[in-house]
């Protein structure tokens, strides 16, 4: 069985650590915050000028001036603080966000990824995503391993426009988590239920399969 | 004599001198700390030709979208848009230009345009069709971006919380964003607030923006539109 995006999430919050400074992409990589383990502390960065993002507000404590970069209403937790976009930027880029998790349409072996942009769509930006990749040391993506029709996102070459080169290190997928390194994906592990072959097939780039590939649980 | 007093009386005189095919840079993140107001007053001069830099483009019928309805910008410069019809379909028809620059670039270049340097170097685009054409150069075996700062803007409008009449600034919460680089980047900088209190009441150490970069400072009654309200239940 292919993980739900929720076990996704929940792959990804066990490379969380304590005292972690954390920005969340949009969508999958949202829902890592539902994951943190208990007893650890982790304070996530928001780029519009939040470090310390807390959940939803009730409906009470709703305020026009705090959002997160999804533009959504929420509130902040013990010890957070606000800032200016420059200051948000400066963090990213200075390389000061201990991990960055977020989607992508397609990665491959040369560490490319490519996020923001099908050509003969309407493009609506990148936003912070290409700072956010090029500024973290620590970066692990969030994807689906292939399209509904059997296309890998797991390339030798991203076909699409690139957010940013160099970046790809961990990739946590439906079907897989794997590992880049030397221009080669290593797989790690893979989804209960799902094949070595499985994976193979559906993945395009040059992949590394150990003796044992053990299966996630949950 | 006026000193250092920077307020004005009324929105007419907070955009006196604003002309055809001005460029603007607009505060604001989403519609959070958006100059609602000062954006109303440029729809209602009606003012053609602009080339505005602001992170997004506001939504059909509010913030920057109004200056959509009749054609008042020919370019945006901004990191996300499209949460606005009227915005795409001119987009697509060639009517309106869109140039999209990285979020933290885009902070960059407004806060270099007021720090007085001219262009920086970043990793951020690299590889990219953001780095099409722009020098490369490397250091310590890593390649850079040269980005170059944006101009100063003939006008930088910008909200804030507080101000005292000399012009010195607070925000609040996430409705800071780009409005603190903006208002250095100004040729005119016009920021309008929700309070304004007499020079000397602020405390200087929780002073955001000096009143140095400020020329002209109005009281405004805001809307605050939320975008996306999300609640727990």
């Amino acid at each position: 069985m292919a993980l739900s995006r929720e076990q996704i999430a929940q792959r990804i919050s066990r490379e969380l650590q304590d005292g972690y400074y954390v920005n969340l992409g949009i969508g999958i990589p949202t829902l890592v915050a539902n994951y943190v383990p208990n007893g650890m502390e982790v304070m996530l960065q928001s780029e519009n000028g939040i470090l310390g993002m807390g959940e939803f507000p009730t409906e009470d404590k709703v305020d026009a001036d705090l959002i997160n970069a999804g533009k959504q209403t929420v509130t902040v937790t013990k010890g957070a603080a606000f800032f200016n976009s420059a200051d948000s930027f400066a963090m990213i880029r200075g390389g000061h966000v201990d991990l960055t998790v977020l989607g992508a349409f397609e990665v491959d072996q040369t560490g490319a990824l490519a996020s923001w942009m099908i050509p003969g769509k309407l493009v609506k930006g990148m936003g912070g995503a290409m700072d956010l990749v090029a500024g973290a040391e620590n970066i692990i993506v969030a994807m689906s391993h292939a399209s509904k029709d059997g296309a890998s996102k797991i390339l030798k070459k991203c076909s699409l426009p690139l957010t940013g080169v160099n970046c790809v290190k961990l990739v946590v997928t439906d079907l897989a988590v794997l590992r880049l390194e030397n221009g080669k994906f290593h797989l790690l592990e893979r989804a209960p239920g799902v094949s070595v072959e499985d994976i193979k097939r559906l993945t395009e780039a040059e992949l590394i399969i150990p003796a044992v590939v053990p299966e996630m649980t949950f | 004599m006026a000193g250092f007093n920077k307020v004005v009386k009324s929105y007419d005189e907070a955009l006196d001198g604003l002309k055809d095919n001005m460029f603007l840079m607009v505060g604001g993140f989403g519609l959070c700390g958006i100059p609602e107001n000062l954006i109303k007053k440029v729809h209602e001069t009606g003012v053609k030709g602009l080339t505005i830099a602001s992170n997004n483009a506001g939504v059909d019928g509010f913030g920057l979208g109004i200056l959509l309805e009749k054609k008042q910008v020919k370019k945006m410069i901004s990191s996300y848009v499209g949460e606005n019809a009227l915005f795409e379909k001119q987009v697509l028809s060639g009517e309106l230009e869109l140039e999209l620059t990285p979020q933290g670039t885009l902070a960059e270049k407004i806060r270099a345009a007021g720090a007085g340097i001219p262009g920086f170097f970043t990793a951020t685009g690299y590889g990219t069709v953001v780095a099409d054409g722009k020098d490369i150069k490397m250091f310590n075996d890593r390649p850079y971006v040269l980005e170059p700062a944006f101009p100063k803007a003939d006008f930088a409008l910008v909200k804030a919380w507080k101000a005292d009449t000399y012009g010195n600034l607070i925000f609040r919460k996430t409705a800071a964003n780009f409005n603190p680089m903006i208002a250095t980047a100004g040729i005119i900088t016009v920021v309008e607030v929700e309070e304004i209190v007499e020079a000397g009441e602020l405390d200087p150490n929780f002073i955001h923006v000096p009143g140095i970069y400020v020329d002209r400072l109005i009281k405004g009654s805001f809307e605050k539109r939320i975008e996306q309200r999300t609640v727990k239940k």
